[in-house]
């Protein structure tokens, strides 16, 4: 019953606007048309404004509530600092227009709104007027497309030399990383050799002896201040690495290797404090629906710095010696192994070795 | 009981009317099944549209129950939806289905078919003054088409496994791939095949809005006298003629994908513990089909739009269009312009950034034109004399929709900026807009205008007033908030958000934007029982002419047969906006240009 106690309420107060709407159906008649529609306007006149003050009020209600969420504080990457200002560039040009056009329109509707003794302005055409509203759309946009244009081919260029480069691999419904090691190259991957089961489950050619220093890590670790390149891949469909703090967002495509880099600027440390969220994480959010578990297809960035970062990699194992434990030298021996240098100096080319 | 009375009065001169005009005795299924009139054609887009639409809406507030409320279940749910919805509820599963066929019904089967497939019917022949389409037969195999797609799709609802669940983007290797989805398993064929039929019945329809506007006009009717309905109608109609078969080559190949073991759109593939032989296609290549007509259907969608918002605002404001030429340019700039900016959907799908920035420029372009129309509807509302009947309320509300969601296409269609907001929620809100709530509104502008002239019959004022009201105020409420999440880059299609650090902040905002939807979902319902209940019961229509207009479909009797015109076609001696001209209230496209009427004459 009390299920239904809902429904029941909703259904009623439809049966009661219905009767009223056909009440007041029968007075217009019997009133006259033209009288009706006076008195219908005059209320839908008042409401327009009504609605536009209103509805300035709300959103800058919504403004009030939400704007500290919205931008995410700052961006925690370097270039995303100057698309942050582009961003508030743009809303500050389309927030005029905003403004501008629905004051007019809204306020005209009221204005204007039937009267006995008002004639309408016959008013077809005006080529001056015209032109004004096509120029100036047209020189704003121009200046957007010249910002617009020149930050897209900066984040899509090439990375600052002394960048790092990391392997991030989607699959239904998860994140894989894997690092390059000292000598900053990838082993060769081979479908054909992909053996979850035996823990190979990113197809690595270990007869690569490149792959050999290759070290894959369940988490993410990146030094502050360094730029760093993903290289990225998908295995079965197709997903996309979403970093909304670092302002960056890249498809993972099966088949086609991706790229994005950016450069950190705060560490998860900072941007706690700068949060005031103690709980805060740099979350990889995968952004094309990939199926079923694309919601939960989670991954965390922590950024650290440089110091701390060295000594977490220094701690990570190749994959080669999980794989083959045999040939694991410290096993046989113990010598400390100096990680400090890794990918100091990475060369540009070796992009294109990966594939 | 008086006012009863003199509702129902003039019943049976109608009756008597109707029979006259009537051409040739037809039986119950040449007249309301397979009918050739185009004006019964358009009356079976619209209420298969209906249908759709409250399918396609249930299913929305389906899934917004999931997203305001990831916590609770409803018992009842289980109830009806059984083994896709366990203990009340929805699962992961079927969510993604909801939310694919969500897209699915209302970008294709309510505002493609049941905007331009309505409209375009019902009001070229009308407005040209033609006595149907150039091909009666083939319109309504238009319809038939559709219809067989629209069963398709709906028996895809109800099979094992469930309707495509790849978006309605249906992106390849989750589309292609059984293992990927559980709608990839058979929901996804279905999809492919209901669409076949669907865009076979696009392009028949289409052919034929084209041909009846070239060959079809009256007499003085020249291209420049015509409505800006019919002008956008037709523009609508090359772009679905150009762009629609490519989605066909796209889905065939995508059906040869899945079906045959091709590898158009398949490379380096491991799912399910398995390597797939499939080596190289290109996922990137899918979407660039796909998005050839993926770009041009949200124009396909909006220019009907904006030619009934264009002739509702002029009629009500009595006042001409302002700018008629510029109207029509700017509607063929954006027919030309959006046949090339289909890659913006793409920016972040590891495309060719250098082959972005082409894309950049002609996608901000496509903004000029768009100011064009705004301003121009609003000098057409500046010292008018404005009627607020619910159409005119549904048209005003189209222009604040149209801006709202328009401007937010500048951020999208700037790459950099693109990049972060990319497949969030300020894209959903974006979209929503500009394509959704813009072009319904329209849509029921125009129900609400041409009602009349479809049932002989107004619908309810009241009931029209309070629709608009609650849907204007809803659809501000849902999705202006979303554009605040989507900044923070809250992606979109995803089930939960509790786990997410970045994102759950906005449980409270979705919770409150669910129950708007639920409100506004009501509502809608009161307007289709409006629509059904006026049909039947709605106050007659006793004039020719009740919104005092110029156009031509007023001059038909009240319910006009099939022929539309009972005697000679009417001949046309001006452009159609021709109102408060010389002191007169409007000047009707079929009254000869007077001795001392001032010029300039169209």
């Amino acid at each position: 019953m009390k299920d239904l106690f809902l429904p029941i309420i909703i259904i009623m107060i439809l049966v009661v606007i219905f009767q009223i709407s056909k009440a007041s159906e029968y007075v217009s008649v019997l009133k006259g048309e033209k009288k009706a529609r006076k008195q219908s306007n005059r209320i839908n006149g008042f409401l327009m404004v009504a609605f536009l003050v209103l509805g300035l009020f709300g959103a800058w209600y919504c403004n009030k509530l939400y704007y500290g969420d919205m931008l995410l504080h700052d961006s925690a990457s370097v270039e995303g600092v100057e698309i942050d200002k582009m961003m508030l560039v743009t809303i500050a040009i389309t927030g005029i227009v905003f403004l501008i056009t629905q004051i007019l329109l809204f306020w005209f509707s009221f204005r204007y709104q039937e009267r006995d003794n008002r004639k309408a302005y016959y008013y077809p055409d005006n080529n001056k007027l015209e032109m004004l509203w096509t120029g100036i759309p047209a020189i704003t946009l121009a200046i957007l497309i010249a910002f617009g244009l020149k930050f897209w081919f900066k984040i899509t260029g090439d990375p600052p030399k002394g960048h790092m480069m990391i392997e991030i691999t989607g699959h239904q419904f998860g994140w894989d990383f894997r690092y390059p090691g000292q000598d900053g190259i990838f082993g060769k991957k081979n479908n054909q050799l992909y053996n979850k089961p035996a823990g190979n489950s990113l197809a690595v050619d270990f007869n690569d002896p490149e792959s050999h220093d290759d070290l894959r890590t369940t988490e993410l670790h990146l030094p502050v201040n360094r730029p760093v390149k993903f290289i990225i891949h998908a295995q079965d469909v197709i997903h996309s690495v979403g970093l909304p703090h670092f302002r960056q967002k890249m498809d993972a495509v099966p088949g086609t290797p991706t790229t994005l880099w950016f450069t950190p600027r705060f560490t998860t440390e900072e941007m706690k404090t700068k949060t005031g969220n103690p709980n805060f994480v740099y979350e990889i959010a995968c952004d094309q629906m990939c199926g079923k578990g694309h919601f939960s297809m989670r991954g965390v960035i922590v950024v650290e710095s440089e110091a701390d970062y060295n000594a977490w990699i220094a701690k990570q194992k190749p994959e080669y010696y999980s794989m083959f434990p045999d040939k694991d030298p410290s096993k046989q021996q113990t010598v400390a192994q100096d990680t400090t240098e890794v990918n100091e100096q990475v060369p540009l080319a070796q992009a294109a070795s990966i594939n | 009981m008086s006012s009863v009375a003199s509702l129902h009065e003039s019943e049976l001169q109608h009756a008597g009317h109707d029979a006259q005009h009537e051409h040739h005795q037809q039986s119950f299924l040449t007249k309301y099944i397979f009918s050739q009139d185009h004006k019964t054609i358009a009356k079976q887009f619209l209420i298969t549209g209906i249908i759709w639409a409250i399918v396609g809406a249930l299913f929305s507030v389906l899934f917004r129950l999931q997203l305001g409320f990831p916590e609770s279940s409803f018992p009842i749910l289980e109830d009806i939806l059984g083994k896709w919805a366990p203990g009340g509820k929805i699962s992961p599963d079927f969510y993604y289905a909801l939310v694919t066929m969500h897209g699915t019904i209302l970008v294709f089967f309510v505002l493609t078919a049941g905007l331009s497939g309505t409209f375009a019917n019902f009001l070229i022949p009308l407005q040209i003054g033609a006595r149907d389409m150039a091909s009666p037969f083939l319109n309504m195999l238009s319809y038939w088409f559709f219809f067989i797609g629209s069963i398709i799709m709906a028996t895809s609802l109800f099979i094992q496994t469930g309707p495509a669940s790849g978006g309605w983007t249906i992106y390849p290797p989750l589309s292609a791939l059984s293992d990927a989805a559980l709608g990839s398993v058979r929901g996804m064929d279905l999809w492919i095949i209901s669409m076949a039929f669907f865009i076979i019945s696009q392009l028949m329809g289409g052919l034929n809005y084209v041909s009846t506007v070239l060959n079809l006009r009256t007499k003085g009717m020249t291209m420049t006298r015509m409505p800006l309905t019919v002008w956008s109608l037709f523009f609508t109609a090359i772009l679905g003629i150009l762009s629609f078969p490519v989605l066909l080559s796209c889905v065939v190949l995508l059906f040869c994908d899945r079906n045959l073991g091709t590898s158009f759109y398949l490379s380096d593939i491991i799912i399910a513990g398995k390597v797939l032989p499939h080596e190289g296609g290109s996922p990137i290549l899918f979407q660039h089909l796909f998005w050839f007509l993926g770009h041009p259907e949200v124009y396909i969608v909006v220019l009907p739009a904006m030619g009934l918002a264009s002739e509702v605002i002029s009629v009500n404001a009595r006042k001409p269009i302002f700018g008629y030429v510029a109207m029509i340019s700017s509607m063929l700039a954006i027919v030309a312009l959006s046949l090339i900016v289909w890659a913006h959907h793409m920016f972040v799908s590891g495309m060719n950034p250098f082959l972005g920035a082409g894309f950049i420029l002609f996608t901000l372009l496509i903004a000029v034109p768009s100011a064009i129309k705004v301003f121009n509807w609003l000098t057409t509302l500046w010292r008018g004399n404005i009627r607020f009947t619910p159409a005119m309320l549904f048209a005003i509300g189209f222009v604040s929709m149209f801006i709202s969601g328009g401007l937010t296409g500048i951020f999208l269609g700037n790459a950099a900026l693109d990049i972060q907001l990319h497949d969030t929620y300020f894209n959903i809100a974006h979209f929503h807009l500009v394509m959704g709530v813009a072009a319904f509104f329209s849509m029921f502008a125009g129900l609400y205008q041409w009602f009349p002239k479809m049932f002989g019959r107004f619908m309810n004022n009241t009931l029209g007033y309070i629709h608009f009201w609650i849907t204007m105020v809803g659809a501000y409420l849902i999705f202006w908030p979303m554009h605040y999440s989507g900044l923070a880059g809250m992606p979109r299609r995803y089930y939960d958000y509790s786990n997410w650090e970045s994102f759950k902040q906005f449980g409270g905002m979705n919770k409150f934007i669910s129950i708007v939807v639920i409100i506004v979902f009501i509502t809608q319902l009161m307007f289709v029982f409006n629509f059904f209940y006026s049909i039947w019961k709605g106050r007659k229509v006793r004039e020719a002419n009740p919104w005092d207009a110029t156009t031509l479909e007023w001059t038909t009797p009240i319910r006009p047969g099939h022929g539309n015109w009972p005697g000679e076609l009417p001949e046309v001696h001006r452009w159609p906006y021709d109102y408060s001209k010389d002191g007169k209230e409007f000047i009707s496209q079929i009254t000869p240009v007077g001795e001392e009427e001032t010029g300039p004459h169209h």
